[in-house]
């Protein structure tokens, strides 16, 4: 993350002056904070980047990201400008706020702090050459810093939403007394195999099922490993005293379980998931009737 | 029939045998070592011959394994059992223990298996057609 050659580079250079050349760039950059903080943000605006947000909290941010960044120039602390771009990463992700721009508003700061140092300094080429070998270092750190928060911060969201999606992708639904539903839409995998077998398991001694009906129509394809472990889970939730039966087998996997040699004896298999209702019903000794039909 | 002479004949049996009308309950709590195992079979058997049983509940549910000695004792025992007129049901086998028996390929084909106590004595009943005992209460009828 940090520049250690940039950083020894620096304080030689900038011999006898680096005591004193960050602070008074500190300075500099905190007495013109309003005109810079009103250019960078103007400049943010026409780049057309943070179009998803609005010019005022365009500025207010700007305001809080320049604070931050003369401090870590005053400090050499990133810590508390990571915390803050965490921070404002967890605000700006779900606005989809995309890392280029997050990337291209930290460099137009920079940009922006550098030409103003041109502007000071030009007049003295070599006490510019030093304050840019003081200040550049030191920028580097901060827009890298700001990038990989941001990343972070938008890989750990990700992370979040995969797990949730996963939860939510094999649901476990009563609906009889004794009768579960499982319903299993999408790419089968390994992972989901194994996370399937858990929750009907589970889901048979919390819901004390008999029959639970697992719905396959939205599955495509499975490759034999999955066949065998929906095998297994027949099996184990024979073991606890549930029968289940297998609904909405696809023409390939059904090919696939005859090619893998499964004891179909011991596999419940109905065409679809209304069929399989019924005869989970049957089993359960429920009658379904309609009202209507049930007067004489 | 069981000769006195079968293993672990001399210790006491650390599972205890209930009657409950014409089942046996027994509730194995720790895991038994394989003398142990035999022992329980062989008292059951006798039992079942003794008190004119009709079945047999085994209740695993406080174990958390169930190797594979044990699977074949069981398996033996409702067989023997089922020659002797009762039938066996496992009960309360735990979804880590269903797991690990599949994959370690155990098979149960001569025991019934059941959720709980409650679900397993309903089995048995339908199983044995004593529908109609008074042990048995909670069963919905079916018609």
């Amino acid at each position: 993350m940090t520049e250690p050659e940039n950083d020894v580079e620096a304080s030689e250079d900038a011999s006898g002056h680096p005591e004193f050349l960050l602070p008074e760039l500190v300075a500099h950059l905190r007495h013109l904070r309003t005109p810079l903080r009103q250019e960078w943000a103007k400049r943010i605006t026409d780049a057309h980047l943070l179009s998803s947000m609005t010019a005022q909290e365009v500025f207010s941010e700007a305001t809080s990201v320049y604070d931050n960044y003369v401090e870590v120039l005053e400090t050499g602390s990133v810590e508390a400008l990571r915390r803050y771009a965490r921070d404002l990463s967890e605000r700006i992700i779900p606005r989809g706020v995309e890392t280029h721009e997050v990337v291209g508003i930290v460099l137009l700061l920079r940009d922006v702090l550098a030409r103003s140092l041109f502007e000071k300094y030009r007049k003295d080429f070599d006490l510019l050459d030093r304050v840019l070998d003081a200040y550049e270092p030191a920028a580097n750190r901060i827009a890298n810093t700001v990038a990989v928060s941001f990343v972070e911060e938008r890989e750990r969201v990700i992370r979040q939403q995969q797990d949730s999606l996963l939860e939510l992708s094999t649901p476990v639904l009563q609906v009889r007394e004794r009768l579960l539903i499982l319903p299993i839409i999408g790419v089968l995998d390994d992972m989901r195999a194994r996370q399937l077998t858990e929750q009907l398991l589970g889901g048979i001694r919390n819901h004390r099922a008999k029959v639970v009906v697992v719905d396959i129509t939205g599955v495509a394809d499975v490759d034999q490993a999955v066949a065998n472990s929906l095998v297994q889970t027949v099996d184990a939730s024979r073991l606890m005293g549930a029968e289940v039966i297998i609904t909405g087998l696809s023409s390939k996997i059904a090919q696939t379980l005859v090619t893998i040699g499964v004891d179909l004896n011991k596999m419940r298999t109905v065409g679809d998931l209304q069929g399989g209702i019924e005869e989970a019903e049957r089993q359960l000794g429920f009658r379904v009737t309609r009202p209507t039909d049930a007067q004489p | 029939m069981p000769s006195p002479e079968y293993p672990g004949a001399a210790e006491p049996l650390r599972v205890s045998i209930l009657t409950q009308g014409q089942f046996l309950i027994v509730s194995i709590h720790t895991a038994l070592d394989d003398t142990q195992m035999t022992r329980l079979q062989q008292d059951l058997i006798e039992q079942v011959g003794r008190q004119r049983s009709r079945g047999i509940i085994v209740d695993v549910s406080t174990l958390d394994v169930l190797d594979s000695f044990a699977t074949v004792t069981l398996n033996q025992l409702a067989s023997v059992a089922r020659l002797r007129g009762a039938e066996t049901v496992i009960v309360g086998i735990t979804p880590e223990v269903a797991i690990a028996m599949v994959q370690l390929s155990l098979q149960m084909n001569f025991v019934h298996t059941a959720l709980d106590l409650e679900e397993g004595l309903q089995r048995l009943a339908e199983l044995t057609g004593a529908l109609d005992a008074a042990t048995v209460s909670g069963v919905r009828s079916r018609d």
